[in-house]
């Protein structure tokens, strides 16, 4: 499980989270959604380390990731797989390079078990045989799953995703979100993705947060969403005509 | 105004030389960056070489119209000159051109696409898996390129004293053999080794906090070559100051 605790952050005169505390739990899909500029993107970076919270605490079951040095917190981070916004693959390497990276840097296992392992994430997520191709050559829905790919090689206990669905046609997302889903279900880990995509929302949404101007506004699960009176959420979730009928049929 | 970039380049540089997660992968980042930073730049600095050391002897025999001075002395100047100041400062200077700019855009376009971020997330020391491969290649290439450079600078100022008549091959190599000091080759080493550190920590240091998209990295990249080179200047002063 992972806690936060009371997250503050700010960027110069801009205060960016303002207090936000959550539990998220192994083998649910957590969502963290929100308008643009709500914050989300920055609590998942002060979760990972990459931006540190000016106040406040994340807890990895029960270790404090603020508190913890430089060694301690690559420990933690190696428990950790993370999938970017823009898939972040490594130019320069093929796809199979690209997944085999981090079993090279922290493992002495042997080319072939590091292969075998490759091959067998690529397997997971459906791009059998495209070991030697490189991230250019790879469309959009491609590189999130190689990303993925890459997010899993070292089985990680915590997999954070960033905005998944972001440039990807309709039903390349939902391909995207049923893959975290079952990943998340498979392995039992703690699956924290931020997104603003509705159909993620409905489809994959068993626990979700909602953050509005940096503060956590809502939460519940995409059960309960549809029943909020948060006048935010229901203006966030329900801003087009087609949410808005949808939500009229329920 | 100075201070707070100095003091994020020293932490940048505690960073780059942490312990390595793995010595092998480091090892074959350094092999990467020795053929990339030095056999890329044989040519570039080949042919600069042999024309500075042309304009050198030409201008050099220009400026002796005295009679009272031997023309070997042209070989000297051309010696000295070339292994003081022209091959490590012009090399170097050369280099923040085309390695430099390479860095920084390269590591920059690594940050703004969150590759680095991707690093930091499984737990690699992101600084020293990118910067430090490329300082060590540089430092032990680099010198080397400058040795190189050296070789056909004074090569490049014989043919063309000889050709244009300007000294007679053997006024040249008399000049050349007369009175060399071997603490020159010292003082143009420690210049070489210094400029390579310059060249790749600073225009590392560019790329790494680059911050917004495309336009931002090609300002690094500019930023990089513009500091490195002031930087250089600066350190060849220093460094002529301190040991001559």
């Amino acid at each position: 499980m992972i806690e936060i605790k009371d997250i503050h952050k700010t960027f110069g005169e801009n205060y960016v989270l303002k207090g936000i505390s959550a539990k998220f739990e192994a083998g649910d899909n957590n969502l963290i959604i929100g308008g643009s500029g709500s914050g989300k993107t920055t609590l998942l970076k002060c979760m990972v380390g990459l931006h540190e919270p000016d106040q406040g605490s994340v807890l990895y079951d029960g270790r404090d990731f603020t508190r913890l040095n430089f060694k301690e917190r690559i420990e933690i981070r190696k428990e950790i797989g993370m999938l970017f916004q823009s898939s972040a693959l490594f130019d320069s390497m093929t796809v199979e390079e690209n997944i085999m990276f981090p079993l090279n840097m922290f493992t002495d296992q042997p080319r072939r078990e590091k292969l075998k392992r490759v091959n067998f994430c690529l397997e997971r997520v459906n791009l059998e045989g495209k070991n030697k191709l490189y991230p250019a050559e790879l469309s959009g829905g491609m590189k999130k799953r190689v990303g993925i790919a890459r997010a899993i090689s070292m089985q990680p206990k915590y997999l954070f995703v960033d905005e998944p669905n972001s440039g990807l046609d309709p039903k390349t997302s939902i391909v995207i979100d049923d893959l975290i889903n079952e990943i998340t279900e498979e392995y039992q880990i703690v699956t924290v993705v931020v997104t603003h995509d509705m159909n993620s929302v409905m489809g994959i949404g068993e626990s979700i947060i909602f953050l509005y101007e940096g503060q956590k506004e809502w939460e519940g699960s995409n059960k309960e969403i549809a029943h909020s009176d948060n006048k935010n959420l229901n203006d966030f979730v329900f801003a087009s005509k087609f949410t808005q009928a949808a939500r009229e049929k329920l | 105004m100075i201070f707070y970039p100095l003091g994020k380049y020293i932490l940048l540089l505690k960073a780059v030389f942490r312990r390595p997660e793995k010595w092998n992968i480091y090892r074959r980042e350094i092999f990467h960056e020795m053929n990339s930073i030095g056999v890329g730049s044989v040519g570039i600095i080949a042919i600069i070489s042999i024309f500075l050391g042309m304009v050198t002897t030409v201008q050099t025999a220009f400026q002796l119209v005295s009679d009272l001075i031997p023309k070997s002395i042209i070989g000297s100047i051309v010696r000295d000159s070339t292994i003081l100041e022209l091959s490590p400062t012009i090399s170097a200077i050369v280099l923040a051109g085309k390695v430099g700019s390479s860095i920084s855009s390269q590591i920059g376009t690594m940050r703004v696409t969150e590759q680095i971020d991707a690093l930091e997330i499984m737990g690699i020391n992101s600084p020293g898996y990118l910067i430090l491969p490329k300082i060590v290649g540089a430092v032990i290439m680099i010198p080397l390129l400058v040795i190189v450079s050296v070789a056909l600078s004074i090569t490049g100022g014989y043919i063309a004293g000889t050709l244009s008549g300007a000294v007679s091959a053997n006024d040249f190599v008399l000049g050349l053999t007369t009175g060399f000091i071997p603490f020159t080759i010292t003082v143009c080493m420690v210049k070489s080794v210094l400029f390579a550190f310059i060249i790749t920590s600073v225009s590392a240091y560019q790329g790494f906090y680059t911050s917004g998209g495309a336009l931002e990295v090609g300002i690094s990249s500019t930023r990089a070559v513009v500091v490195s080179c002031i930087s250089i200047l600066f350190a060849d002063y220093l460094v002529a100051q301190l040991l001559l």
